[in-house]
């Protein structure tokens, strides 16, 4: 390997450990712009490794130089890629919003007083767990990323929002103990915890200690991406945190668990996963039909947007009956994973416009503001596009590929419960667009919200739309790489 | 019968328990303690069942100092979180987790 | 919680420990012998213990992640404790307790001391030797001698976030040698206890605040 060429590995997990370190360091309320330059940085550098992928396949960054099993290994393939570059193209506009958001609120002082260090954590964590290929580790950036999502969602909070963050906690705690459980177990049984010594040795005559570890693995990852019927810690989180923390954690947090049990499930556990690939299937389904009913009722717009975070998450798991490594099924999930979070984010960047707008949490005040508000308007109909599954976004061409991948093997219910999802979806985005473009009534009153927030809105709810049109570029990224 | 099995052993039930406790405790600090336990019981598997045949390995207690600094920190946060909860609240039980808005 | 559905997490529990019982036995032995990989490449790690080189040398990006575990746990802390005014009455002292607290301490900075230096050789190290310092600063708060904390100066956040960043610094410059955290033998001792001390010194003012962010504060005597 010529050793001229620079390697982005460690300084995707380096970068954003520094500048939260030093934002840590400013001191209250200060590491806006230290954030901004890091994550542009970031982002620069995530583009390299998807350009060196491209040209030269996977690459491994054995750190401390000792090499897997003795040493911890970093992984870049095409998966590792696509999830790296999608982190940081929708934290930065995120990163942009929450700048411009918690400096036009004075009374919030305290929520955003550590936002920005927290904000450098989960990146670095979310980072460090694409790249890493050690189960231990990956304990690690577990737990990394779910204490900083629970800062996150409680900091300078009232009453319910600091209870939804000690659900959100407890919940993350018990499932990394399973996960840590199923490690033990692992490594009682191999003697190691790196992911490419131990893929080889596990068969389907593995003993009975492997199958356990897996079940607990599997519903640990299932309970952090909020899979029913461990869906009940996400409403209240996403719901109640500030507009920026909760554009966070729905479109990127929970990406994270359900790209590694996506890793584990393919790669590490792959000859015992065929039995039960039906169960995380039919928990997808409960999820979509649950979560759009309720996001359908729900009398707040936080909320709404939350339960359909719970909703299409349930699309996510309609791929493991499917899945062969490299199949449609898997190109599925990740243009899946990719629309939504782009959607999600800018359903919930729009939603905060409204809210400061209208300055009450409901969809019923919303009459009026699609005359006041029109890009922002605009948006929310582009995200919603996307989770509905409207050509050409992103998420029509999710669910296209499911489509596919469900006539081939002949299992035909899966992508008829994703078509139903996107039709749930449409009744409660039409509910929102109806309400705000219903003339508004004379009380009414709009405060001023800066335009640079629209903006942003507008441009992930586009990208949302648009990717569906980039979807090669994308496939071809994916399909580099091993089977791991 | 060696003493890492039977470590191990104990650590599973320790686990079952705490995680038996988190789910079904209503208290936050019960459910915070039960928490300690399934950690203590995950720590005891890796080690005990690691040096079953009993030989010492240096992996898993490294690995095992990093689950309790972990756990540690993990634990203050929570303790911290149920300090505020009931500062602002006076409850220390979580809200109905059916109740949404 | 109905009482239904309490039982029926019993009964899975209950199944699930069986479960989970019966498979730790009749295990063959591990495949990969790691200790043995340990033992051979110990000389070459910088220190002679080999949970300190697991912990610092083979595994010590683990280790740098961990301490930004314990900074997150520090931050959210921060975020919910607002000194919103609130104090209780000093209760009336206790000279014995005093006493005792400034007896101790320095006793327990030397032990800190020790448990840093020795961890290269035997069972120790920056986190024990941490939690040692972050002891004495809790006990010298309940003898009512150091007040809590609330709103962190510069100098505080410069102690915890000070052994994080030079741990980071380190592993960034030795990336020059090849990859990230990839010692240089001969130097691999040294650079080993430059972090630990920054980190004994970042992980006791941590793990004190952890504590003395949470205390109520008194109004003073």
């Amino acid at each position: 390997m010529a050793d001229v060429r620079f390697d982005p590995l460690p300084w995707l997990i380096l970068l954003p450990l520094a500048w939260a370190g030093l934002s840590f360091l400013l001191g209250p309320g200060r590491g806006a712009r230290l954030a901004l330059a890091g994550l542009s940085v970031q982002l620069a550098l995530a583009l390299l490794l998807a350009a060196q992928l491209l040209s030269g396949g996977a690459q491994i960054h054995a750190v401390g130089g000792w090499g897997a099993p003795l040493g911890i290994d970093l992984l870049a393939d095409g998966l590792a890629a696509v999830m790296l570059l999608f982190t940081q193209a929708v934290a930065l506009p995120l990163a942009a919003y929450a700048r411009v958001y918690f400096a036009d609120d004075p009374h919030g002082r305290a929520t955003h007083a550590y936002f920005w260090p927290l904000l450098g954590f989960l990146l670095a964590a979310m980072n460090a767990l694409y790249l890493s290929a050690d189960v231990f580790n990956l304990y690690v950036t577990l737990e990394l990323i779910g204490l900083a999502a629970v800062g996150l969602v409680a900091a300078g909070g009232g009453g319910s929002q600091v209870a939804a963050a000690l659900r959100y906690l407890l919940v993350s705690l018990v499932a990394s103990g399973a996960y840590l459980l199923g490690v033990a177990l692992l490594y009682g049984v191999y003697g190691t915890v790196s992911i490419a010594t131990l893929t080889p040795l596990i068969s389907a005559q593995a003993p009975l200690a492997v199958g356990l570890a897996a079940a607990l693995m599997a519903v640990a990852l299932m309970a952090k991406t909020a899979l029913f019927p461990f869906h009940f810690w996400l409403p209240p989180a996403h719901g109640g945190a500030p507009v920026p923390v909760s554009a966070l954690l729905s479109a990127l947090v929970v990406k994270a668990s359900f790209y590694l049990m996506l890793r584990l499930w393919l790669g590490l556990f792959a000859p015992l996963s065929v039995p039960l690939a039906w169960l995380p299937g039919l928990l997808g389904v409960a999820a979509i039909v649950w979560g759009s009913i309720q996001a359908i009722r729900a009398r707040r717009l936080k909320m709404l947007v939350a339960w359909s975070t719970v909703a299409q998450m349930g699309y996510l798991f309609l791929i493991f009956p499917l899945l062969a490594p490299h199949g449609v099924a898997l190109q599925a999930g990740v243009m899946q994973a990719l629309s939504h979070g782009l959607a999600k984010a800018a359903m919930f960047t729009s939603v905060g416009v409204l809210l400061r707008a209208t300055q009450r949490d409901s969809v019923d005040a919303l009459a009026g503001a699609a005359a006041r508000l029109p890009i922002t308007l605009f948006a929310f109909a582009l995200a919603g596009m996307t989770l509905m599954g409207l050509p050409p976004s992103g998420g029509f061409l999710a669910k296209w590929l499911l489509l596919e991948a469900g006539l081939r093997q002949g299992q035909w219910v899966w992508p008829v419960a994703g078509i139903i999802g996107g039709l749930l979806a449409a009744v409660y985005v039409f509910r929102v667009l109806r309400q705000a473009l219903l003339l508004a009534p004379p009380s009414s009153q709009f405060h001023p919200v800066p335009r640079s927030l629209e903006w942003i809105a507008f441009g992930l709810a586009g990208a949302s739309v648009l990717l569906g049109l980039r979807g090669v570029e994308i496939m071809a990224l994916l399909a580099v790489g091993g089977r791991s | 019968m060696s003493p890492g099995l039977i470590y191990a052993l104990a650590g599973a039930l320790l686990f079952v328990l705490g995680a038996t406790g988190v789910i079904v405790l209503a208290n936050l600090l019960r459910k915070i303690l039960a928490f300690n336990l399934l950690g203590s019981g995950a720590f005891l598997v890796l080690v005990g069942l690691a040096q079953r045949d009993g030989g010492t390995d240096p992996l898993p207690q490294a690995m095992v100092l990093t689950g309790i600094v972990v756990a540690v920190a993990a634990t203050a946060l929570a303790l911290a979180l149920l300090r505020r909860l009931h500062r602002l609240t006076g409850q220390t039980r979580l809200p109905d987790e059916k109740e949404h808005g | 919680m109905s009482a239904f559905a309490r039982f029926a997490t019993v009964l899975l529990a209950a199944l699930f420990a069986t479960t989970l019982v019966a498979a730790m036995f009749n295990l063959g032995a591990p495949t990969v012998d790691l200790p043995g990989a340990v033992a051979a490449q110990l000389t070459h790690s910088g220190v002679a213990h080999p949970v300190a080189a697991v912990l610092l040398n083979f595994r010590g990006y683990d280790t740098l992640l961990e301490v930004a575990v314990l900074l997150l746990a520090l931050l959210g802390i921060l975020g919910v404790s607002h000194d919103d005014g609130v104090t209780t009455p000093t209760p009336p002292g206790e000279p014995v307790l005093q006493a005792l607290a400034r007896m101790a301490v320095p006793f327990m900075i030397l032990t800190a001391g020790y448990l840093l230096w020795v961890g290269a050789h035997r069972p120790g190290g920056a986190f024990q030797a941490g939690v040692v310092l972050a002891a004495a600063v809790v006990l010298l708060n309940l003898a009512r001698v150091l007040p809590a904390w609330t709103r962190p100066g510069l100098l505080l956040r410069l102690g915890w976030v000070s052994g994080f960043l030079i741990f980071l610094a380190v592993a960034a410059a030795l990336i020059s040698q090849g990859h990230l955290l990839q010692y240089p033998p001969a130097w691999a001792g040294a650079l080993i206890l430059l972090i630990e001390v920054g980190l004994t010194i970042s992980i006791g003012l941590i793990m004190s605040g952890l504590f003395l962010l949470l205390t109520e504060r008194q109004t003073s005597p």
